[in-house]
Formats: structure tokens, C-alpha cells, sequence
């Protein structure tokens, strides 16, 4: 257990090692730095001097080992649009961004799982049918859509909820604002972590009812029904429990990219998160915030495989031994 | 006074198109410390009847007419919750494959106090007692280490036992047990089935055992019912049923059991089970496509020589290849094979005798040893050509009929394949022309063609699969338990089939089975193998008669007697 682990350690430093090789060649082949930072009247002196500056003149190596140990300790250089440094740029932003994420993931599993166990055990009934059909206009219609939608609907129609922000916000630590806590927060949360997590939800649930659907025809269902057991501890006990590794599976890759790519849902709710910065950063050739952002995204998606892997093992005793074998 | 009764049950499931009658009006009792056996082929409503008893008939299936008593109180009509109720506490069933009838995410544990405590008033430690002592009673070493593991770290043998000790969790009055040891190896069968004996008369639980295996049925049961397609057809003592058995129906089935005790040239062929067999074209094959250009040149010596093959499965990685652990699946198996005899290897699962015949294929590449197939070495073998030219001389035929056709292929197609593939014909009508007659032949007929697999029995498949490995018209056949999955009269036709073919053709086989019995009316020679080593080889009726290695002669004491059986004027009836 603790081998697997460490050599899943050791595979997620080399592919974060092989991504920061990839950001700072963005740095170097990209344009020159020099020629977004300075205006058109800089002296070829003045430049030079820049570039000295900057280390730009030194080695590959040593650059790119500058680099990385400036990305390990957050230092990742100044963004050229607002000269500020880019960690405190996408420090400020990333709670905003994670707390969407993690509203709209729970949201999706909340929902999906008790969703998909539901039409995956009574397929025939109306209401399995209902939500398996309004669950294909989830999966079908575009996020932007449906956010702009329930704009119309809630915001401006009923005015029930706010149609663009965070709201009020508490500060907890130094970089951190949350909106959990306050009842303007919340409300600003509703809408585009709905419109974020719709159609995981409905992946999930779709997922669920297939897996469910395979496993209450497998023989050790039919023996625990053999035994007595009540339907309650048939469905969540033996049933659930053995369609979870698909669902871990999917539900992590999905979750990455609900973080890494809530552009869209930030742009029409206006949400100040990482993806409204990274739009602008792509908009005015920012190439500091990409490439920490390109970081940022590779390190959250190792994160996750890794706490995927580990919770398969946690869950399904057979890859205990498999593992340590193979 | 019977404590199950089963009365005029009738079991329907009825669908759109029509009302299929799984079982009709069947009748049975069982008393306490007795087994019933309850014999049938597949489709012949048993398990129906099993399935109906403890009241979980898949749905669309219920009881049309008939009652169903568990000690003088009528059960057939209760609620699904009060039925719940029944299910574990006083009637415990136990299912055919121990390797999927334990929730493989728990422990052993978990599921045994799980079953104890529903059914049960017991607190935790006093739960867990009896668990440990359940486990003891079927015969689990360290139970009270193993308790704690879970299904996939014991063997099939020993799954098996601790599906019995969930089955026994509450003392149940009876016990249904569905094919309880279809699954497992002789030796363990033997085992499985004295533990049922032990149970059955120390616990005085009433069994209702179901199962398509007469070597079972002489084995354990105390009374019989022989069902066909979903009628009872016989019904008694079980010595009276198999020594004098009545109904026709019966009297076939007991003469399609493969002899263990003495070599027949035929099967008994059973005309009474799959309809009455049409009699198809029979290709003259010494005109035919089939039996011309067979210009192979004749061997001196064996036509299969196979000398000290070694195959290893890495099954720990490691950088340093002096810590990668491997397991040896064949440690130096040697024999050779002569042209138009049938060589059997037999053995327990995980004994080797599959991977000997992919090794010969050429599906491995095995780690030592050579392999001489009509004087050209196999296992070195690189050339494109000459490879091709090899896999056309061996065909394989597998034990999986429903896995081995591609479910997306018409029957044309499949037997075409490999036809086209070789380039054996000259044109595409000649290509349908012979597999016309190829299917004719095999005793399918043209019709087949145009189906699917999906639209035939598992007889009719593997009869497909015959037909595409005669197809490419080799010479040698590797046949990998090619009937284990099919039921005991269409295994006789298809042996027969097999045999015929291999007098018309001089067909050179290899036949792979962990059954004794059709091996012995297989093979001109045997090889028998354990973990990965070939113990002995004999003739076959040396083999049986004497026994060199002690194994061999552990697995001959543990063929299920069938003295029980008459066989005498029923072979004469159907021979």
C-alpha cells in the first residue's frame, strides 16, 4: 500500500516535472517577453538591460531551473497586463473558482447517485423516465444556454436570485474569501453551480443506472436476496458499493474539469474566478498567468488521479493484492 | 411428515409473444436429513423450481397454479416481506459459482454477521462466535484468522464452503442447493459433496438438490426427480431411477453418461433430447473439397513432438530482473503425439493443460523447450508464410460456445473466414459451396447459414465451431474442453461428431478435459497433469486399469461411482 502510493508520488512529480518543462518553453518560444513588456519608443539599450534583468540572457538550463524553483515556492513571475505578481493574481481568484467547483460537484453527486440508484432499480417506473428524459436535455444543451436561461428565469423573471457575482464575502485567511458563509454568498452561488454541475449530474446518474443495472444481475445480489437481506442493504450495501469504481473514475476526471474549465460559467455569471482571468490572460497574450495556469491545471488533475487511485484501493480489496503483485 | 411439499407447481413466464411454461404441475417432497435430486437438462424448468421455492422467480415469471408447504404452512401465497423473512432463516439456497456468489467488496465477515444478526437475536461478539463456528463446521482452517479476509483470497473449493456456512447462518430447515458443485474440480466436488452429506444428517436439514450431473445425483441424493422441458417425468428412490429407470426420457439420459469404467467405440447417440435428428447430406469425402489436396506428406515419428516446454508468467515486477517473481504454469512437459491418434490431457483447473495447447498454437511463446510439428521446430518459428502455412495444418476448438463465434457474423461468414483467409478456394461460389457442405456435415444444415450465432443452442455452436476449424482442412485439432459447457446427451453428439470426423479425415487430436469419463472415450493416449508438470503418460486403458503415479490414481477414486446405473440393456437399446 504505502510502494503503490510513493510510486504514485514519484509518476505525479514527473509529470509535473514534464508540464513545467512545457510552460516555460511557452515563456521562450511564444513571442518575446521583452516586446509585450516595453513600448514601442524602448531603446535597444534600454532593452538589453531589460533582458539582463529578466535573466534572459543566461543559459536555457539555468533559466528553466529558475523557473521551477520559483514555481515551487509560487513565484511565477509578473503578469505583463497588470504587473502584479501572477501567484497573488490567481491566489485571489482560485477560492472563488474552487468553491464553485465544489459546490457544483456536490451538487452533482448529491443528486446523481440517489438518482441513478433510483431509475437503475425501477427502470419501468414513470419517474425514472421522467428524469432519464429531462436528463438528456442536461447532457444535450450547452452550459452558456442553460446559464443564460436560468438568468431569464430566476434572476430577471422571478428575482430570486442573483444573476451575476459572488455577493458578500468573508475573508478567512489571508488569501482566501468565502462566500459560503453569508446569505448573499450562497444565493450568488445557486445559479452557476447548477448550471455547472447539470451535466455531471446527469453523467453520473446516467453512469449509476447502467452500473446498477449490471450489478443487480450478478449472482452475489441474488444470493444476498437468498440470504434475507432486506432490500435496503441489497441496494446501498452490496449493489452500490460495486459500481463505484466507474463512478470514482469518472466523477475525478470530471472534477478536474469543472475547475480547470469553468470559463464559460464564470463568463455568464460574471463569477471573478480563475477563468475569467485566464480568458483575459489569452486575450492580451499574457503568458506568465497561462503558463501558471497551465501548471495549476496539471497539478490539480494529478491531485485527483491520485486520490482516484487511492480511493480504488480503499474501496475495492481485490486491487490490494493485484497491486502489490503487479 | 415431508417439511417441504411441493404441490401441482406451475410456473409461467409470460411475455408478449407467448406464455412460456417453465414448469408444469410438478409435484415433489423432501423430508428432513434427506437429499432430493432434482436432474434435468439446461432449459428443463429445475432451477425454476428451486427459484420458485424460496420465492425469487425473475421477473416475468410467477406461480400459475400449485402450493408450496414448509412445514404444513403454505408459503407460496405470503407477502414479498414476510417471504424476505423466510428466505435465510428457514430456507437457505446456495448457488452454482463460488467465485460470484460472495459480494467480492466485504469481508467474509461482514457478510456472515450480516446474515446472523438479521436473522438472529445475538449481539455482536456472540454473532461473531458463530460465524467462527460456522465457518469450522464446513471445514475452513483458521477460521478465526480467515474470518477477517475477504472472498478472493480463498479458493473456489473453499468459497464454496463459506457460501454453505452463509446458507447455514440460522439453521435453516431446508437448504436448496443449484448446481452446487458445477464449478469445481473433482477432488473438490468429492470434498463439497461429503461436507452437504455431513450437514445434511448431522444438522437434519431437508436438501433440494439441483443439478444437470448424474455422478451427483448416484452420488447423494436419496430420491430423484428427472425433469424434461419443464414436465416431471420421473420421480423416486433414487437406487430405483437410475438402476431401473422407467421413462424413455430417463433411460436416454443415463445412457448418454460417458462410461468411466469401460471404453465403448460410440456414444449411445440420444435422439429423444434435441427433436428427432434429421439425417443431412453426407459428403463423399474422398471426391469432396474437404478430403482433396490433404497431400500432406507423410512423418516419420510423431506428427506432434513436444519436449521439455517451459512457460513462466511474470507475476511480480521489479527493475532488477533477479526480483521479478514468476509462475511457472508448465515446468518441462514433454510427449509426443502420432499421426491419427487422439491424445488427452487431463487435470485439475490451474494444472497447465490449457496452456499447453496455446503453447502448441503458437498463442505463447513459451519460455523453454521445443515443439516439432511434422519434423518443423514451433516455437521459433518467425517466417510470415510459414507460420501461416502452420496455423492452417492446426485448428483449435474452445470450450466457450457462446465467446468464441463473433455474435456480429452470419454463420456464412465464420465458416467462410478462414477459408478466404488461406485461400483455399478458387471462387466465391466455391467458397459457398463448401461451406454449404460444411454445414451439412456437421449436421446443421444449409438454413444455418444466413443466422446468427445468437440463434443457436450451445450444441449447435460448438458444431459451428467444428465447422470453422475444419474449414482451413487441417490435420490436427486441438480441442479445449470442447464439451464442458454443454449438457450430457448433446456432449455425446458432439463427441460422436468429433469421432466421426476423425475417421473419415485421419484427423490427428488433441483433446483437452478434466473429465476422466469422456476422456477415456476420447483418447488412444493420456497424459495426466498437476501444476504445470506432466506426471504420466499411458495408454488409456493402462491408465485406468493401472495407475502408475499416485495422483492419477487419486483422481480415478474420486470419477463419482455409477454403479448405480443400468447401463446394460439401455446401451443396447441406443447404441
Amino acid at each position: 500500500m504505502f510502494g503503490f502510493i510513493s510510486r504514485r508520488i514519484a509518476m505525479a512529480l514527473v509529470v509535473m516535472f514534464v508540464v513545467a518543462l512545457i510552460s516555460f518553453l511557452l515563456f521562450r518560444f511564444v513571442g518575446d517577453p521583452v516586446n509585450q513588456m516595453v513600448g514601442v519608443e524602448t531603446t535597444p539599450e534600454q532593452r538589453e538591460a531589460l533582458r539582463q534583468r529578466l535573466g534572459l540572457n543566461d543559459p536555457v538550463f539555468t533559466q528553466f531551473f529558475r523557473y521551477v524553483l520559483g514555481a515551487i515556492q509560487f513565484d511565477f513571475g509578473n503578469s505583463y497586463q497588470f504587473k502584479q505578481p501572477v501567484a497573488d493574481l490567481i491566489g485571489r481568484r482560485l477560492p472563488a473558482t474552487l468553491e464553485l467547483s465544489f459546490a457544483s460537484a456536490i451538487f452533482a453527486l448529491l443528486l446523481g447517485i440517489p438518482m441513478g440508484v433510483y431509475t437503475g432499480l425501477n427502470r419501468d417506473s414513470w419517474l425514472s423516465k421522467m428524469f432519464l428524459s429531462v436528463s438528456l436535455v442536461g447532457i444535450s444543451l450547452p452550459t452558456f444556454f442553460i446559464g443564460i436561461l436560468f438568468i431569464f428565469f430566476f434572476s430577471v423573471t422571478l428575482q430570486w436570485l442573483p444573476s451575476f457575482g459572488r455577493g458578500e464575502v468573508v475573508q478567512i485567511a489571508p488569501f482566501w474569501d468565502t462566500g459560503f458563509l453569508t446569505i448573499s454568498g450562497l444565493k450568488a452561488l445557486i445559479l452557476p453551480a447548477v448550471t455547472l454541475g447539470l451535466y455531471q449530474m446527469t453523467l453520473i446518474m446516467r453512469l449509476i443506472r447502467a452500473e446498477m443495472l449490471e450489478v443487480m444481475r450478478t449472482d452475489h445480489i441474488k444470493f444476498a436476496r437468498a440470504r434475507g437481506l432486506p432490500n435496503r442493504s441489497v441496494y446501498y450495501i452490496h449493489a452500490l458499493k460495486n459500481t463505484m469504481v466507474p463512478v470514482i473514475t469518472i466523477t475525478g476526471l470530471q472534477l478536474g474539469s469543472i475547475i480547470a474549465f469553468a470559463v464559460i460559467t464564470e463568463t455568464v455569471f460574471q463569477w471573478p474566478g480563475m477563468g475569467i482571468l485566464f480568458l483575459q490572460a489569452v486575450q492580451n497574450v499574457d503568458i506568465p498567468i497561462m503558463a501558471a495556469y497551465l501548471l495549476l491545471t496539471a497539478f490539480i488533475f494529478v491531485v485527483i488521479n491520485l486520490t482516484v487511485d487511492i480511493l480504488y484501493i480503499v474501496i475495492d480489496p481485490r486491487l490490494r493484492t493485484e497491486r502489490s503483485r503487479a | 411428515m415431508s417439511i417441504l411439499d411441493i404441490r401441482g407447481l406451475t410456473v409461467e413466464f409470460p411475455s408478449r409473444k407467448e406464455n412460456f411454461v417453465a414448469s408444469r404441475n410438478v409435484n415433489l417432497s423432501v423430508d428432513p436429513g434427506k437429499i432430493l435430486g432434482v436432474v434435468g437438462e439446461s432449459g428443463a424448468g429445475k432451477s425454476t423450481v428451486g427459484n420458485a421455492t424460496i420465492g425469487l422467480l425473475e421477473h416475468p415469471g410467477r406461480i400459475a397454479h400449485g402450493e408450496i408447504h414448509l412445514a404444513g404452512q403454505r408459503i407460496d401465497n405470503l407477502t414479498p416481506e414476510k417471504y424476505r423473512e423466510l428466505r435465510g432463516k428457514r430456507i437457505g439456497m446456495i448457488f452454482q459459482d463460488p467465485l460470484t456468489s460472495l459480494d467480492p467488496l466485504q469481508t467474509i465477515e461482514f457478510q456472515l454477521m450480516e446474515t446472523i444478526r438479521l436473522h438472529l437475536p445475538l449481539s455482536k461478539q456472540e454473532a461473531k462466535a458463530r460465524a467462527i463456528e460456522l465457518l469450522d463446521q464446513v471445514g475452513i482452517p483458521n477460521p478465526a484468522e480467515r474470518i477477517g479476509q475477504y472472498p478472493h483470497q480463498f479458493s473456489g473449493g473453499m468459497r464454496q464452503r463459506v457460501v454453505i456456512a452463509l446458507a447455514l447462518c440460522a439453521d435453516p430447515e431446508v437448504i436448496i442447493a443449484d448446481e452446487p458443485t458445477t464449478a469445481l474440480d473433482v477432488s473438490i466436488q468429492a470434498q463439497i459433496l461429503d461436507l452437504m452429506k455431513k450437514l445434511c444428517s448431522e444438522k437434519n436439514v431437508a436438501m433440494l438438490v439441483i443439478t444437470h450431473d448424474m455422478g451427483v445425483i448416484a452420488d447423494l441424493t436419496d430420491h430423484v426427480a428427472v425433469m424434461y422441458r419443464g414436465d416431471l417425468v420421473e420421480y423416486g428412490e433414487s437406487k430405483q431411477v437410475l438402476g431401473a429407470p422407467k421413462h424413455p426420457y430417463t433411460q436416454s439420459l443415463i445412457a448418454a453418461v460417458p462410461r468411466p469404467d469401460v471404453k465403448v467405440h460410440r456414444f449411445p447417440q440420444v435422439d429423444y433430447i434435441e427433436g428427432s435428428a434429421k439425417p443431412f447430406k453426407q459428403i463423399d469425402i474422398s471426391t469432396h473439397w474437404l478430403g482433396k489436396a490433404r497431400d500432406y506428406k507423410a512423418v516419420n515419428g510423431p506428427l506432434l513432438s513436444v519436449k521439455d516446454i517451459t512457460m513462466k508468467f511474470l507475476t511480480k515486477d521489479a527493475w532488477r530482473s533477479k526480483n521479478r517473481e514468476y509462475f511457472t504454469a508448465l515446468d518441462k512437459v514433454g510427449f509426443d503425439i502420432h499421426a491419427g491418434e487422439t491424445f488427452g490431457l487431463v487435470g485439475e483447473s490451474g494444472s497447465g493443460k490449457s496452456t499447453v495447447a496455446r503453447v502448441i498454437t503458437g498463442l505463447y511463446h513459451p519460455a523453454g523447450g521445443t515443439a516439432h510439428f511434422a519434423g518443423q521446430e514451433l516455437t521459433s518459428l518467425t517466417d510470415k508464410k510459414q507460420v501461416l502455412a502452420m496455423r492452417r495444418q492446426m485448428q483449435m476448438i474452445f470450450q466457450d460456445p457462446f465467446s468464441s463465434l463473433n455474435s456480429r457474423m452470419r454463420v456464412r461468414d465464420i465458416v467462410a473466414e478462414p477459408i478466404k483467409f488461406h485461400k483455399l478456394a478458387s471462387s466465391n461460389s466455391q467458397v459457398s459451396q463448401i461451406v454449404d457442405d460444411l454445414l451439412e456435415h456437421v449436421g446443421l444444415g444449409v438454413a444455418a447459414a444466413a443466422k446468427f450465432p445468437h440463434e443457436f443452442s450451445g450444441g449447435q455452436r460448438q458444431r459451428i465451431s467444428i465447422a470453422r476449424a475444419l474449414a482451413t482442412r487441417p490435420r490436427f485439432l486441438v480441442c479445449d474442453e470442447p464439451t464442458s459447457a454443454l449438457d450430457v446427451s448433446i456432449q455425446a453428439q458432439i463427441l460422436n461428431l468429433l469421432k466421426d470426423l476423425q475417421d473419415e479425415l485421419g484427423l490427428t487430436m488433441l483433446f483437452i478435459s478434466h473429465d476422466l469419463a469422456v476422456i477415456r472415450q476420447m483418447c488412444n493416449r493420456i497424459g495426466v497433469m498437476r501444476h504445470g508438470q506432466l506426471l504420466e503418460v499411458s495408454e488409456t486403458e493402462e491408465l485406468f486399469d493401472k495407475p502408475k503415479h499416485p495422483y492419477t490414481a487419486e483422481l480415478l477414486s474420486l470419477m463419482p461411482s455409477m454403479d448405480g446405473l443400468s447401463r446394460q440393456n439401455l446401451e443396447k437399446q441406443f447404441a
